[in-house]
């Protein structure tokens, strides 16, 4: 009786634990496992080449560390300019005024296109063609004509360029979250606090960032995860012609893979990307901790 | 002593700028894509003389080419079709496994949840290269099925979690007096469990919807054959074909961005919902 119950329990979970076993644990499994293999993807023999691939990654493979670098450049950005942002829009809707809905609504926008449209329509409005170039044609117009430019062609210009798109596309997260981690705090603490004869400042200063802390803390971890593995707004900003000053990790992996045909190099890519992501988010939490102990 | 005017005066004067700050920034995200649906009903030359919002001529050509020469309905049917089985899979294989986790008893329970919460936690940002060769042992690679198997298991973890913590909540009142009337488990899934966590598999639809609609790398490793894209795969390789073609370029931008953000408006509930129980990232 009881084990024809376990069974019968075990078959709810079933189909779940089927799909997740063959397309994700094996899967990973299998990238741990080829890291350590040289293998062109075709051939039935892998060569086991132990550390080899995370060595050369370390020593050999500029284009690797640069695409780190621009993924680095592009995070910071987005951690600062788009999350001060988020926050600055949030605290302006967290009070009584009117449309807060509408603003609302059209915040996440962006965040619900996918990157290869976004990718797309920006291009098309800072970089394709010169008539229909807005940024360039305000500049022209204000007399700063010689400024206009192809943005995501000029190498000095285009890695910002991303980064500047990307925030776009990423504030309305961040702000939906700071609206409702603000949200939380209650009416009182404001009131209290101007009672005592404490200016907006204060209260913002002492009140609402320290109590804001844990949602802030989630909203950095959450922008880092999600903007060192962006790619596919690259690909729709800079298309097939992308060279290294736009080159992120993910792409290398991509390119590693499909273009020379090194299976085993691009896993201990993943690998070693994946090991990163996950220290620094460990690292982001445990500062929080101690902060917030302190 | 100040005036009751000074105060006042100075209340809508913020007010004002707050509003004029958040005025520009909506702009800002509407503008784009106001740009993006008056190039598309423009014709090739008028996108460099016409800058207006509003199309001096409105040209409907475009959306008709794409979709009968460069088989943009194709590529929209199958998107369709994907995220729709995709989202039916999950909700019906997620939810049944939450009911499990949070109502069932058997030996393993909460190991087997652990490792489903470890996963959405973890990144591995080379799994399509495992997927690409495990497809290809399979023999699923360049198929309909094994990119719908594949987006089912990346949409997995997180809908079971969201749906667990919402079935924890369920009385137990309600369960039982199922069981009374001599349902089965299964039954109680169906007609107890189910109708009460609607809110929470709504969250659940919406955000794997979205997921499905807007994915590109597994597209990308996965089809080869043309008539099997979805739309984003297909707008980048569209892309490589009619590099100068705006127009024709915008109104497959169009045709890929319009139904997402139709959804979003009548489903925006949910979306906050979602994002503001702080679980869902995209």
């Amino acid at each position: 009786m009881r084990i024809k119950s376990n069974l019968e329990n075990y078959f709810f979970i079933m189909p779940a634990v089927v799909i997740f076993t063959v397309f994700y644990i094996i899967p990973f499994l299998w990238v741990a496992h080829l890291s350590l293999c040289d293998w062109d993807g075709i051939l039935p023999t892998k060569t086991f080449v132990g550390l080899q691939n995370f060595k050369e990654i370390i020593i050999q493979d500029p284009s690797w560390w640069q695409s780190m670098w621009n993924a680095g450049y592009i995070t910071l950005i987005a951690l600062t300019l788009q999350n001060a942002l988020a926050f600055l829009l949030a605290l302006a809707c967290d009070r009584e005024i009117k449309m807060k809905n509408f603003y609302r609504v059209i915040f996440f926008i962006p965040p619900v296109l996918s990157e290869i449209v976004v990718g797309m329509v920006w291009r098309f409005i800072i970089n394709d063609v010169d008539g229909a170039n807005m940024i360039n044609r305000g500049l022209t117009a204000m007399g700063f004509g010689q400024f206009a430019q192809s943005w995501l062609n000029n190498p000095k210009t285009a890695l910002t360029t991303v980064a500047l798109v990307h925030s776009w596309k990423g504030f309305g997260w961040g702000f939906l979250i700071f609206l409702a981690g603000l949200q939380t705090i209650p009416k009182e603490l404001y009131e209290a606090a101007r009672v005592d004869g404490a200016s907006a400042w204060d209260y913002f200063k002492r009140v609402a960032i320290p109590l804001m802390v844990p949602v802030i803390v989630l909203v950095a971890i959450l922008t880092v995860l999600g903007t060192m593995q962006a790619f596919a707004l690259i690909l729709g900003l800079v298309g097939g012609e992308f060279a290294g000053h736009t080159s992120v990790p993910v792409l290398r992996i991509l390119a590693v893979m499909r273009d020379s045909s090194r299976f085993g190099y691009a896993c201990a890519q993943g690998i070693g990307f994946g090991a990163i992501l996950v220290a620094i988010s460990f690292i982001q939490y445990r500062l929080s901790k101690r902060y917030r102990n302190a | 002593m100040k005036s009751a005017i000074y105060y006042r005066t100075k209340k809508v004067t913020l007010n004002l700028l707050i509003h004029l700050f958040l005025l520009s920034i909506a702009v800002t995200c509407l503008y784009p894509l106001l740009w993006m649906v008056a190039s598309s009903l423009k014709t090739q030359e008028a996108i460099f003389s016409d800058l207006s919002l509003i199309p001096r001529q409105i040209h409907f050509e475009n959306y008709y080419q794409a979709v009968s020469q460069s088989d943009f309905g194709r590529y929209f049917l199958n998107s369709v079709f994907y995220t729709t089985s995709v989202v039916f899979g999950i909700v019906i294989i997620a939810s049944l496994a939450a009911y499990a986790f949070s109502r069932l008893k058997f030996p393993g329970r909460n190991i087997i949840f652990t490792i489903f919460i470890a996963a959405m936690m973890i990144p591995i940002p080379g799994s399509f290269v495992a997927l690409f060769v495990l497809l290809n042992k399979l023999h699923l690679r360049n198929t309909p099925l094994g990119y719908i198997l594949c987006m089912i298991s990346v949409g997995l973890s997180m809908s079971i979690f969201l749906l667990k913590t919402f079935f924890d909540t369920m009385p137990r009142e309600l369960e039982d007096a199922a069981r009374i009337d001599g349902c089965s488990k299964l039954g109680i899934w169906r007609h107890v469990a189910l109708p009460f966590a609607k809110p929470a598999i709504a969250v659940v639809v919406v955000f794997n919807a979205l997921n499905v609609w807007n994915e590109y790398v597994l597209a990308l490793i996965i089809f080869d054959s043309k008539n099997l894209m979805p739309l984003q795969r297909a707008l980048m390789m569209f892309r490589g074909e009619f590099l100068t073609n705006y127009p024709l370029l915008m109104a497959g931008l169009t045709i890929t961005a319009l139904p997402i953000i139709i959804v979003y408006l009548f489903m925006q509930k949910y979306i906050v919902k979602g994002v503001t129980s702080g679980a869902i990232f995209g």
